[in-house]
């Protein structure tokens, strides 16, 4: 789990789950990245006290509900700029379906009730980002 | 006494600001005098947008389940927490 206010490449954090699970059969995982269309800037803001420890709880639920040999989830804040990684989530486990639907079970709940509150700037200037009813009723397949 | 306060997401607009310190004479408050601070040296805008039950606080780093039992005490660091945007 890791919050990083600056750019990063999915690609090394991935290859450093897939080696430290080297039993797993598998790593699934998602890159969220900021819209283009319209989207000049997005910023993320966060609060330190409730955002990681938040993740990390959700981190240690997919684990035991999911059996996964290895989790991560790296999360941009600040000022991001279009076609950049918000979030990268991966999950490593000895079958398929186990790592699939524990990064969606991670993008999930992250969508919905992570400390996170993001605005972005368009041509008429910026815009704070209310959560969609689809991102709740997401959380429904969970319960 | 004085209290730190922070406005997260959206209320940061409001407040113009994306925190206050607030020193007080009296002793503790409890939320509707919380509210009165907000209303009075900031704006009545923002204790409006925080009366709205979707706003949450958290005290010293901890989310209360009942804000309306609040109690505030110097030194304490309170964060307006409004809905989430999501990752």
């Amino acid at each position: 789990m890791r919050l990083l206010d600056r750019g990063f490449s999915p690609a090394p954090p991935l290859a450093r789950l897939a080696r430290a699970c080297p039993q797993s059969g598998g790593v699934a995982s998602y890159v969220g990245t900021v819209r283009s269309e319209g989207v000049l800037a997005l910023e993320l803001q966060h609060y330190p006290p409730l955002t990681l420890p938040g993740m990390e709880n959700l981190a240690v639920a997919a684990v035991e509900r999911f059996g996964l040999d290895g989790l991560l989830v790296w999360h941009r804040v600040g000022m991001l700029r279009p076609a950049s990684p918000i979030v990268l989530a991966a999950a490593a486990a000895r079958h398929r379906r186990q790592a699939l639907d524990a990064v969606e079970y991670l993008m999930d709940h992250l969508k919905s009730a992570a400390w996170f509150w993001k605005r972005e700037r368009r041509a008429d200037g910026w815009h704070w980002i209310e959560p969609r009813a689809e991102d709740f009723s997401a959380l429904d397949r969970w319960t | 006494m004085s209290v730190r306060v922070l406005f997260l997401g959206p209320l940061r607009d409001l407040a113009g600001r994306g925190e206050s310190e607030f020193v007080s004479a009296s002793g503790d408050l409890d939320w509707p005098e919380l509210l009165a601070v907000l209303e009075s040296q900031v704006t009545p805008a923002l204790a409006d947008a925080v009366r709205d039950l979707r706003v949450k606080l958290a005290i010293n780093g901890a989310v209360v389940a009942d804000r309306e039992a609040v109690v505030v005490r110097d030194g304490d660091e309170i964060a307006l927490l409004p809905p989430v945007s999501g990752g």
